[in-house]
């Protein structure tokens, strides 16, 4: 094996001044961040760290929906209380909603791709569209909890069988999630605004919110064949 | 040179108030500290209750002073009622298990560590990471309140098995507002632990520096790593299992609660539930738990011998491999919590097959430990002797494994002592030894100052002997027919061994007090030792290019290149030095085996 005498020095990577953006928080020290507040200079190297992640806590979700589907499934299998119940009509046009939102995010996004590409008139209506999403996403917490009335209303409560206790179970974890879509949703907004919205941020909240959707057709799927 | 953006991002500016900078710091080493610190509390909550628990299995009828003025029902003149004894005991592993071995190993020095390992300056989500600690904090002190309601802790153990732990206070003391202040608890932990595994696991996926390819990543790197990706799926399946509950018990929900159950003479209003239920979501989460605990202290250990025997292990793929293949298997083999549960017998042959499996890869992880020691001048200090220590206890503990493993055999052994001393011994006190390892080595780069060798060293042998003598007799008290988890030993068979149970119990309490020296070397250490370099054991891997303790941003606003692996021990070099740095772009003249 080759000996370098003298070695030479370690090398180092200079970093720039952080002054600039030191209250940026995350998003990986590779890039990503706007240099004064701009994003169309961005350049992109290397997948930013939320990237991966949002993947990583797709798992994590997926796992505990896992987890609870296996408990619907045994808990089923445990006794003969399984009472089928007619699920509430809302649900429907909720399903609908949620369908929509994903639809309207990427009409967003594509704006904001647009924007960020420099059609500066794209920036108004992106911001609309990511709006009207909101707006959908709400509406489907809505159609969730006219559900839960329209239940009561026959009398059926967390704990009146293992059907209905399953139902309330997952409609409500699924809405705590997708209230946690909103909240990125709002936040993707703000920044929108600011000017500092990172592409990988708009991607990463983009992926969750599908994936919210995806998870709710599948628990739909499963309380319709299942409750 | 321009490889960086013109515009990197700063994951956060210095710390500039004294809250920022020690309370609701942003700076994973804060973090890490601040995790450690946790653990040391809870560690000492968990032996005191262990203390308890060992006095009264000796001398049942004695009273403890102050016990009566902590429980005035659970411990009436101060001798403990066999309720209060379960809780104890409860309380004792919950707090070990989740708060003290899955804190300090994977939590503590992971977020410590990890980050600096990778070559970064911080994990990608430094906000989620303080709120992983502030509120695994809030669990924990959740948990603890529970000696303050009424009936006191849940006495349902740290598996709460339905439907003792479900169906409320009708159950015995603490099983009402106790129980539910546990199952909650630990939803509060899971989601703390979740954000963690989150963070952990994209440092090691998006923000490793330059030259840092997996395959350079240090082992502990490798081993908080895999262990994120356990805790991730494991605590995803605690979480529903743990709010299932808490319906049972508040929302008048059936889901673990079975028909027609009658508890002193009432009849339980629930039914339909499923008892088995719970221990397949909670054994699903639980033996993955016990390795979300062991592997950490393999991957420090493997890190501590490579560092004081100059010698790379004999084959490091092997030893990553078998990580790996515990983490798979650890989900196989969950079924064998569950031989005498109840469940089909042909399920449990099917469980039994990948819990002898997993042996193999605990085998070849031993086997290269001791293999690779073979023949070398181990540098012996106290980290080292911990990491001898724990690959002692790891196999004495993993020996019973192979009988438990038989479902014929566990049948006998499964509600005895000689499981006790099986998991105590093979993930209880060699993950602390692991823990303890970490601490000895790491502690001069996390406070700047190295600890007093002489007293590690007699903290060492006195706790080595010591937990040997308290839980190798647990093997034999096994044997012998004795039952767990009963608070006295009332029954003919079982008087002769009480003596026994009173040898262990003294050196319990003397092993406890041992680590008052632990406790004073780690305080007085950290203000009174000898300052520490950057370098004090001639590691390899990035944690030793910076100063002790490190300044804020970990490598001071530039980020390292790396050249090597961290194996690159025993080589010979221009400089004289028996090892390379991974920053060194310096190649070795002879004994190198490179990459």
């Amino acid at each position: 094996m080759a000996t370098t005498l003298p070695p030479p020095k370690p090398e180092v990577l200079e970093r720039p001044d952080k002054s600039r953006n030191g209250s940026t928080g995350n998003g990986g020290w590779q890039n990503l961040v706007p240099i004064e507040g701009n994003f169309r200079t961005i350049e992109e190297y290397s997948p930013p760290p939320s990237s991966s992640a949002i993947w990583v806590g797709i798992a994590a979700i997926c796992m505990s929906f896992a987890a609870f589907t296996s408990a619907l499934i045994v808990r089923q299998g445990a006794s003969n209380d399984w009472r089928h119940i007619t699920l509430p009509s809302v649900l429907f046009l909720s399903t609908m909603l949620l369908v929509a939102s994903s639809v309207t995010l990427e009409v967003a996004r594509r704006r904001v791709a647009a924007y960020m590409g420099g059609v500066q008139s794209q920036v108004a209506s992106s911001r609309l569209w990511l709006y009207v999403t909101l707006g959908l996403g709400l509406l489907f917490v809505a159609g969730q909890y006219m559900a839960w009335l329209q239940l009561r209303s026959q009398g059926l409560y967390l704990a009146t069988n293992p059907n209905s206790s399953f139902f309330y179970v997952f409609t409500a974890m699924h809405a705590l999630h997708v209230l946690g879509g909103l909240a990125g949703l709002l936040r993707v907004i703000r920044k929108l605004g600011l000017g500092t919205l990172r592409r990988s941020t708009l991607n990463a909240t983009s992926i969750y919110w599908h994936f919210m959707g995806v998870l709710w057709i599948y628990l739909f799927l499963l309380l319709w064949m299942r409750i | 040179m321009h490889e960086v953006s013109a515009a990197p991002a700063a994951h956060h500016g210095p710390p500039t108030t004294f809250i920022r900078k020690h309370v609701f710091s942003t700076d994973h080493k804060v973090i890490g500290i601040q995790y450690y610190h946790l653990a040391l509390v809870a560690v000492v909550i968990g032996m005191v209750l262990s203390w308890l628990m060992r006095i009264h299995l000796g001398w049942t009828n004695a009273a403890i002073p102050g016990l009566q003025a902590i429980s005035p029902n659970g411990a009436p003149g101060g001798v403990m009622t066999p309720e209060y004894y379960l809780q104890l005991m409860t309380m004792h592993a919950t707090i070990m298990v989740f708060f003290v071995l899955t804190t300090a190993p994977f939590a503590a020095f992971g977020n410590y560590f990890l980050p600096i390992q990778t070559g970064a300056e911080d994990m990608p989500f430094p906000h989620f990471n303080m709120m992983s600690f502030w509120v695994t904090l809030t669990g924990f002190l959740v948990l603890v309140s529970a000696f303050f309601v009424s009936d006191g802790p849940p006495l349902a153990g740290w598996t709460s098995y339905a439907p003792l732990s479900a169906i409320g206070k009708a159950a015995g003391p603490g099983q009402g507002a106790g129980q539910v202040i546990w199952a909650t608890a630990l939803a509060i932990f899971c989601v703390g632990q979740l954000l963690g595994a989150l963070n952990f696991i994209s440092t090691v996926l998006d923000m490793r520096c330059k030259g840092m390819t997996l395959s350079r990543l240090p082992v502990t790197a490798w081993a908080w790593f895999i262990t994120s990706c356990m805790g991730l799926t494991a605590f995803a399946v605690l979480m529903p299992a743990c709010i299932l509950l808490i319906l049972d018990h508040v929302a008048g929900t059936s889901f673990f609660i079975p028909s027609g159950l009658v508890i002193n003479d009432q009849l339980i209003p629930h039914s339909g539930g499923s008892t088995l239920l719970w221990q397949h979501l909670f054994w699903f989460f639980g033996h993955p738990e016990v390795y979300i605990a062991i592997v950490p202290g393999m991957g420090i250990v493997t890190h501590v011998l490579m560092t004081n025997m100059r010698r790379p292990m004999l084959s490091m793929k092997a030893i990553l491999y078998s990580f790996w293949a515990l983490a798979f298997l650890s989900y196989m083999v969950y079924g064998h919590h569950m031989f005498v549960s109840g469940m089909n017998p042909f399920s449990s042959l099917v469980f039994s097959f990948p819990t002898l499996m997993i042996t193999i890869p605990s085998t070849i992880l031993v086997l290269i430990w001791i293999g690779s020691l073979y023949g070398t001048k181990l540098r012996i200090n106290t980290a080292s002797l911990f990491a001898l220590g724990f690959i002692s206890m790891f196999v004495s503990g993993g020996v019973s494994g192979f009988f438990l493993a038989q479902p014929s055999i566990d049948i006998m052994l499964h509600a005895t002592y000689f499981v006790v001393g099986h998991f105590h011994m093979v993930m209880g006190v060699a993950a602390m030894f692991g823990i303890f390892s970490g601490t000895y080595f790491w502690f001069p780069k996390m406070y700047g100052r190295m600890m007093d060798e002489t007293l590690g060293k007699i903290h060492f042998w006195l706790t080595f002997v010591g937990t040997y003598c308290i839980f190798m007799p647990f093997h034999y008290l096994g044997w012998a027919g004795n039952v767990r988890r009963y608070a006295a030993f009332t029954d003919d068979y079982l008087k002769p061994l009480i003596p026994l149970h009173q040898f262990i119990s003294v050196a319990a309490l003397i092993t406890g007090a041992v680590q008052l020296i632990f406790i004073y070397n780690f305080i007085n250490s950290r203000f009174r030792g000898a300052p520490a370099t950057a370098n004090p054991w001639e590691g390899t891997s990035l944690e030793w290019i910076m100063p002790s303790p490190p300044p804020w941003n970990n490598f001071g606003g530039k980020d390292p290149v790396v050249y090597h692996d961290a194996e690159q021990y025993g080589v010979k070099t221009a400089s004289g030095a028996d090892y390379i740095m991974q920053n060194s772009p310096e190649q070795a003249v002879s004994g190198a085996d490179g990459d």
